[in-house]
């Protein structure tokens, strides 16, 4: 027979070289090369860039406003999480300030993503264990979610609700009561979700010490977010440096001493009830009053720069805006969490076995358009 | 934008109008031309008047050895190949269905006027309507061997299998051997299949489906010899008739879910189905294949799952045993019904398990029990249980 279309390379030995996305069903837009000797990964060489659309250019050539609707465009499903700190670091160099009530509501809609992103997150984590079950059940719970955000922000998914000076518009009158039941039947889905996978010993059996990752290697890889939770470093910016009005509402940092998949996993499931009981809190605090500081004609920036972080679905994002005072700023970087994930994730993947490459490759919440920005 | 039950209804119509015209106008045309070149009419009238009218196509048919109590028509329809191709696609249907059912979805639904019933014949139109992709560098013969191979192979388990004591292809002595003995060179067309594909994802595949031949084939195997100590006979037909007061289950449970979770990674099912784990490898052994193709391996698959259902019936169900106001065959499916049931019902609620998590289990475990399983079986027919 032949070999001809198996392009086995010479690595010496029996070493294979699978190339793994960016058309694959077990990754995300953007490719792997993973060499694999027997069923053990060997090396693992990841290939970022497939989506890239050079999100930080373009938002120097549109102003202030024009920018959200794109720099959203990364990380669709986390949109309020990713705008909220472009949102605040433009409003340091414009020099305006949200009142309280719009500050509630950016709190509220940055957590309901927070619980729509998790949502898709553990969807797709079934899946990639094979679970369709798990997938279904999250994807269709999201959904009632999805609504909640929608009556406020009035668009599924790419909500462009936050701006400068505020947020776009109220919300709806019987938020509070549609949100509390939604919250009360998640509390309950919550359950059933760990009866049917979290306390599945096959589930436990293939996330269980593997990849394990050491509060050490955490810290020199950079990793942020729920991965660095998971091995048990509780940093969450929302309590090291609370923005918005994170600093009156009282929530728990759930943390893992572990390190390995299962404990992100399980640090993520802690973390959608800790969204809900911060949305809760935020219900009983707000008061009516104005929800945006007008600004009159184009918003011009202070010629100097100005850097904000705050923690998004996937860990901490970064915000550093130079202005020049013209109307669009002279320089926007960001600095996501995920692409700090793929240099963990590479970390981890040498010496597992390919079987486990799914496990350990959507434990750490890796988005690759959000890396390739 | 016609619904799929109007498409169906067309082609219905042009069918109906096409058996009405014939005999009014092409018959009279072939008569005609017949008789003026002058052939010998009689067979050439039998075969014309035939296609219109059932009874004398039956006679024709019983005439020419194909009648109801014919081996062509016991190996080509019921119960061989057709009847279990029905199974086949009506146990896909039904999985959807359940597996939906499960996750808060409704499943097919608008291909038929009850609960998406017309979704396997819409499934086949569209899996011939697609293009039959062979890769360049596949090695073309096996490549397109794989797929006869593999329904080939799940239609000879059946032979030996019966469905009652009335109702079956052919007797042997060694009716249980013989599906066991087809069993194991499933294996092998799926690596067949996987190397001819030449392709990576593919190959990995193939290699994990005889790793998992390793683990599941010998407790297998070992799992019905108790029940062959407790009768001592391997014909199908006397194991179901010991089983006319207790059904196996009871004295052989252990064996019984040996036998059930050999099933389940025989079939390449969740917790087992490692050669195609999707987001591992793309589709594992079947990634090249497409169309037909695709469809033809599906339904060997399936297949396989029905003879191996009824053979879980058979062995531990007391297969068509019960009480006598209704036939035994309705027994026997009914019992099938629920062990192609329980057979679908792991995927809703379980993950994947790893390789070697499995020939863990295959050897460390499942092994072990079927030899103390063996030592029940020994004692159980000592005392005289059976």
């Amino acid at each position: 027979m032949k070999n001809a279309g198996m392009n086995i390379e010479d690595k010496g030995g029996d070493q294979l070289v699978l190339h793994v996305g960016p058309q694959h069903p077990g990754s995300g837009h953007f490719r792997i090369i993973v060499t694999v000797d027997g069923d053990y990964i060997v090396g693992a060489k990841p290939d970022p860039g497939y989506v890239h659309r050079g999100a930080e250019k373009m938002a120097e050539y549109r102003d202030y406003i024009q920018n959200i609707p794109h720099l959203e465009r990364p990380v669709i499903i986390d949109a309020t999480g990713v705008t909220l700190p472009y949102v605040l670091t433009a409003e340091k160099i414009i020099d305006v300030e949200a009142p309280e009530r719009a500050q509630y509501i950016r709190m509220i809609m940055a957590e309901l993503n927070r619980i729509i992103s998790h949502l898709y997150w553990l969807g797709i984590y079934g899946i990639f264990l094979g679970h369709s079950t798990m997938f279904m059940w999250p994807m269709g719970d999201r959904e009632l979610f999805i609504d909640l955000a929608e009556s406020i922000g009035g668009t599924r998914v790419t909500f462009s609700y936050v701006v400068p000076g505020g947020v776009r518009n109220d919300m709806p009158t019987n938020f509070k009561e549609r949100a509390l039941k939604t919250f009360d039947y998640f509390e309950r889905r919550i359950e059933e979700y760990k009866k049917i996978f979290f306390n599945n010993p096959i589930m436990t059996a293939r996330t269980e010490s593997v990849g394990i990752l050491s509060p050490a290697d955490a810290i020199k890889l950079g990793i942020t977010g729920s991965n660095l939770r998971a091995v048990g470093i509780d940093s969450d910016t929302r309590k090291d440096e609370p923005y918005c009005l994170y600093d009156r509402v009282d929530f728990e940092i759930p943390t893992r001493k572990e390190g390995d998949s299962y404990a992100r996993c399980i640090v993520r499931l802690e973390e959608l009830q800790q969204s809900m009981n911060i949305m809760k809190q935020v219900l009983d605090l707000i008061e009516p009053g104005p929800i945006k500081q007008v600004i009159g004609g184009v918003m011009r920036g202070e010629p100097g720069e100005a850097f904000v972080r705050t923690e998004a679905a996937r860990g901490t994002m970064f915000y550093h805006i130079v202005s020049d005072g013209e109307k669009n700023p002279y320089r926007v970087k960001i600095s996501v969490p995920s692409f700090r994930n793929l240099i963990g994730m590479t970390h981890l993947l040498v010496g597992s076995k390919l079987a486990d490459m799914p496990a350990i490759y959507w434990s750490l919440d890796y988005w690759p358009v959000e890396a390739d920005r | 934008m016609e619904t799929f039950e109007e498409f169906v209804k067309r082609i219905l119509i042009i069918l109906f109008w096409f058996i009405l015209i014939s005999p009014l106008i092409i018959f009279p045309i072939l008569f005609l031309v017949v008789g003026f070149l002058g052939i010998d009419v009689t067979i050439v009238n039998e075969i014309l008047t035939a296609t219109i009218d059932p009874i004398k196509a039956y006679k024709l048919a019983e005439r020419y050895g194909l009648g109801f109590n014919s081996t062509f028509f016991k190996i080509a329809a019921f119960p061989g190949f057709t009847f279990a191709a029905l199974v086949a696609t009506l146990t896909i249907l039904y999985e959807r269905k359940l597996m939906a059912k499960a996750q808060l979805r409704v499943g097919p639904l608008y291909a038929g006027r009850f609960e998406g019933i017309l979704q396997p014949i819409a499934d086949l139109f569209k899996l011939l309507g697609k293009e039959l992709v062979v890769p360049e560098k596949a090695d073309k013969m096996f490549f397109w061997a794989a797929p006869i191979l593999s329904i080939g192979l799940a239609a000879s388990l059946l032979a030996v299998i019966p469905l009652s004591p009335t109702i079956y292809i052919a007797r042997s002595e060694f009716s249980l051997l013989i599906p066991f003995a087809i069993i194991g060179f499933s294996p092998l067309v799926v690596l067949i299949a996987a190397w001819a594909s030449s392709n990576k994802f593919a190959f990995i595949g193939g290699l994990r489906a005889l790793h998992q031949l390793a683990a599941y084939e010998i407790p297998m195997l070992l799992s019905i010899l108790g029940i062959v100590i407790l009768t001592g006979s391997f014909d199908l037909m006397k194991i179901v008739e010991a089983q006319k007061d207790m059904w196996f289950i009871f004295p052989q449970f252990l064996a019984a879910i040996i036998f059930y979770i050999t099933i389940l990674s025989e079939l390449e099912r969740i917790p087992f189905d490692l050669p195609e784990a999707e987001t591992e490898i793309v589709s594992g052994w079947l990634t090249e294949y497409t169309g037909m193709h695709f469809g033809l391996l599906q339904l060997g698959v399936y297949m396989k799952f029905y003879a191996l259902a009824l053979l879980f019936t058979l062995l531990f169900l007391g297969g068509w045993n019960g009480p006598a106001f209704l036939p035994p065959i309705v027994w026997l499916l009914g019992k099938l019904f629920f062990v192609i049931t329980i057979i679908i019902f792991p995927r809703a609620v379980l993950p994947r398990l790893r390789m070697d998590q499995l020939i863990r289990i295959g050897w460390a475990w499942l092994i072990a029990l079927s030899f103390i399983n063996l030592f029940i079986a020994v004692i159980e027919s000592s005392l005289g249980v059976i």
